[in-house]
């Protein structure tokens, strides 16, 4: 009964480090020196690094900096300057968006939204120099560009929340602060205000996608894991040459459920779900204030929500 | 009921845990096994228990649907079937059918000799369950505190219970599932991601081999954790989203009762003894 699952790596095979094929049109060579890591051989590769770092990178790595500098060092400023308050009240620390008396005005005094204006300029550039890196890392492997466009998806979502949006209503106010806590706080806000979140159809979609990415996730990894032991992690060999791992791995799903994906169709479902997360999201988040305020109201007004919500007990005393 | 061109050989007796090999057939491309036949009875129990609700309720907008549990004052006893009596046999029929569901997978595991990884993070999704409409009420001594049934009641339920801790998001079980959920979702879209662009290179050029999928993401982040590690990590990721989410609502109650927010004063005052915390993040407002 009792057999190997393949949870953990039991014996490592260590050759000379992998430099990987030439990058065609690359400006510079890869940086650093491959070591070996036990433990994350444990679980994965054991080999870290090497790096391409290029004129994209370096850019995004720079910008991120500067987001980050600002970011930290006005929460750092809020309390004194004091590093052990910094380091214990972090969580409540916050950098805000300009107040609504602002409008659309670039660069208000720094001490009220400015500097927030600042960082997230900075934050937005580096991570399209990181997009643009995604997709020319992928062209220069002669490799197809998916991963760049599911990273869209996620900027998407982004631009909408912090640019897009505030731009349709007409004032920074409306983007979100950058801090733990108020990040959250704007989140309750944003659908305390709006009449229930929940009743945005593209929030629904976005939960939907959210939580079917996680068992799409569990279910395809937990199949090929099962399936280790006939070599159906490798799944590039299983697409183009189906072997025994994948004959199971399918026949497991179609005995279970009735239908099963192929070695290759696992991965269109896998992407269109996590990419279809933020897209539907961006849509929701776009569509709040703009075309609809009240989601519970216009919920009633569409037939799909009765006027006394279902009201959880109370917890006992 | 078309086999597929492999399917035959697979097609074995044996490696049921129960029954022998009494219902160790197919029907269609399904696998029965004993486990199939209570799925079945259990399913269909539940579901046409959800269809009679439906016309006690006199609804048939599947929106608005709603099975709700009974009202707390009937403790942890048996209600009246129009006062919540339903919501506790279809509770009970869909945990029939779920555990009947997960062993049915152990069967189909053994008969094709792979691992029980399957049913194991089923397993996981189980138990988020019961947590929801088993352990918390029970904790909480009343049916009453499990979710309704239904599309859009059971936000309600949401709402309403994560309001009775003020902003639910400062719930630290809660961030770190809401963080294991993103990461997930992150993680999935670039594993599949990878493997289509080595798939499916740009015009003209072969299919890639495996090698380019470690080199891609060293080149991009400095490290590739490899064909095998990903399905690990996914794995580990998605249940663990799934354990903190069922730890996020267990001790919302049982453990915690005032406002999520309170919980994390103490940290505040490590610093600032007797300060509070400063007001939420105002907003723009209206």
């Amino acid at each position: 009964m009792a057999r190997y699952q393949n949870i953990f790596t039991q014996i490592q095979v260590r050759g000379p480090a992998e430099y990987g094929p030439a990058a065609t049109g690359a400006t510079f060579d890869r940086s650093g020196v491959p070591f070996f890591s036990y433990l994350m051989g444990k679980i994965g590769n054991a080999q870290i690094g090497p790096i391409y770092l290029g004129v994209l990178g370096t850019l995004s790595l720079i910008s991120g900096f500067i987001a980050i500098e600002v970011i930290g060092l006005n929460m750092w400023a809020s309390v004194g300057w004091d590093p052990v308050k910094f380091l214990v009240h972090l969580p409540w620390l916050t950098l805000n968006p300009p107040g609504p008396q602002y409008g659309l005005q670039i660069l208000p005094p720094l001490e009220e939204g400015g500097w927030w204006q600042i960082a997230g300029f900075f934050l937005t550039a580096s991570i399209l120099l990181w997009w643009a890196r995604t997709y020319r890392r992928a062209v220069q492997l002669g490799m197809g560009t998916h991963v760049a466009w599911g990273f869209a998806a996620a900027i998407w979502l982004y631009l909408v929340l912090g640019f897009i949006r505030p731009i349709l209503i007409g004032s920074w106010s409306e983007a979100v602060p950058f801090g733990i806590f108020s990040h959250l706080d704007w989140t309750n806000n944003f659908s305390l205000v709006h009449g229930n979140l929940f009743y945005n159809p593209f929030h629904c979609l976005s939960i939907v996608f959210l939580y079917g990415s996680a068992l799409l996730f569990a279910m395809h990894g937990a199949t090929i894991l099962s399936v280790t032991r006939y070599g159906g992690d490798r799944e590039l060999d299983q697409i183009s040459d189906r072997g025994t791992a994948s004959e199971r791995a399918g026949l497991f799903w179609r005995w279970t459920m009735g239908f099963n994906a192929s070695m290759e169709s696992i991965h269109r479902w896998a992407i269109w779900f996590a990419v279809l997360t933020p897209l539907t999201g961006g849509f929701g988040i776009l569509l709040t204030g703009t075309v609809v305020d009240q989601w519970r109201d216009w919920a009633v007004l569409h037939h799909y929500a009765v006027a006394d919500p279902y009201v959880a007990p109370s917890l006992p005393e | 009921m078309a086999l597929l061109s492999f399917e035959r050989k697979y097609r074995v007796s044996g490696g049921t845990l129960i029954g022998g090999d009494l219902f160790d057939y197919w029907v269609g491309p399904f696998y029965v096994g004993f486990f199939g036949i209570t799925t079945a009875i259990f399913a269909a129990l539940g579901t046409a228990l959800i269809f009679y609700g439906a016309a006690l309720q006199g609804v048939w907008n599947p929106f608005l649907i709603t099975i709700n549990p009974p009202g707390v004052e009937y403790g942890l006893g048996f209600a009246p079937i129009q006062e919540g009596g339903l919501w506790q046999v279809v509770t009970g029929c869909a945990i029939g059918a779920f555990f009947s569901w997960a062993l049915r997978e152990v069967e189909i595991c053994r008969k094709l000799g792979i691992g029980y990884h399957v049913p194991f993070a089923f397993g996981f999704a189980i138990f988020a369950y019961v947590s929801l409409v088993v352990i918390r009420p029970v904790l909480l001594g009343a049916w009453g505190y499990g979710f309704p049934y239904g599309i859009f009641s059971h936000l309600d339920w949401v709402s309403t219970t994560g309001y009775q801790f003020g902003n639910f998001h400062y719930n630290p079980a809660h961030m770190i599932a809401i963080t294991f959920f993103f990461t997930t979702c992150l993680a999935l879209a670039l594993h599949g991601g990878l493997i289509l662009s080595a798939a499916n290179p740009a015009k003209g050029q072969d299919m890639k081999a495996p090698d380019f999928e470690d080199s891609f993401f060293r080149d991009l982040i400095g490290y590739s954790i490899g064909p095998l590690g990903i399905h690990r990590l996914g794995v580990f990721l998605a249940l663990s989203a799934v354990f903190f989410s069922a730890v996020c609502i267990v001790i919302s109650g049982p453990y915690w009762t005032q406002a999520w927010s309170e919980w994390w004063t103490p940290l505040w005052q490590l610093v600032d003894p007797g300060g509070s915390p400063p007001a939420p993040y105002p907003g723009p407002g209206l």
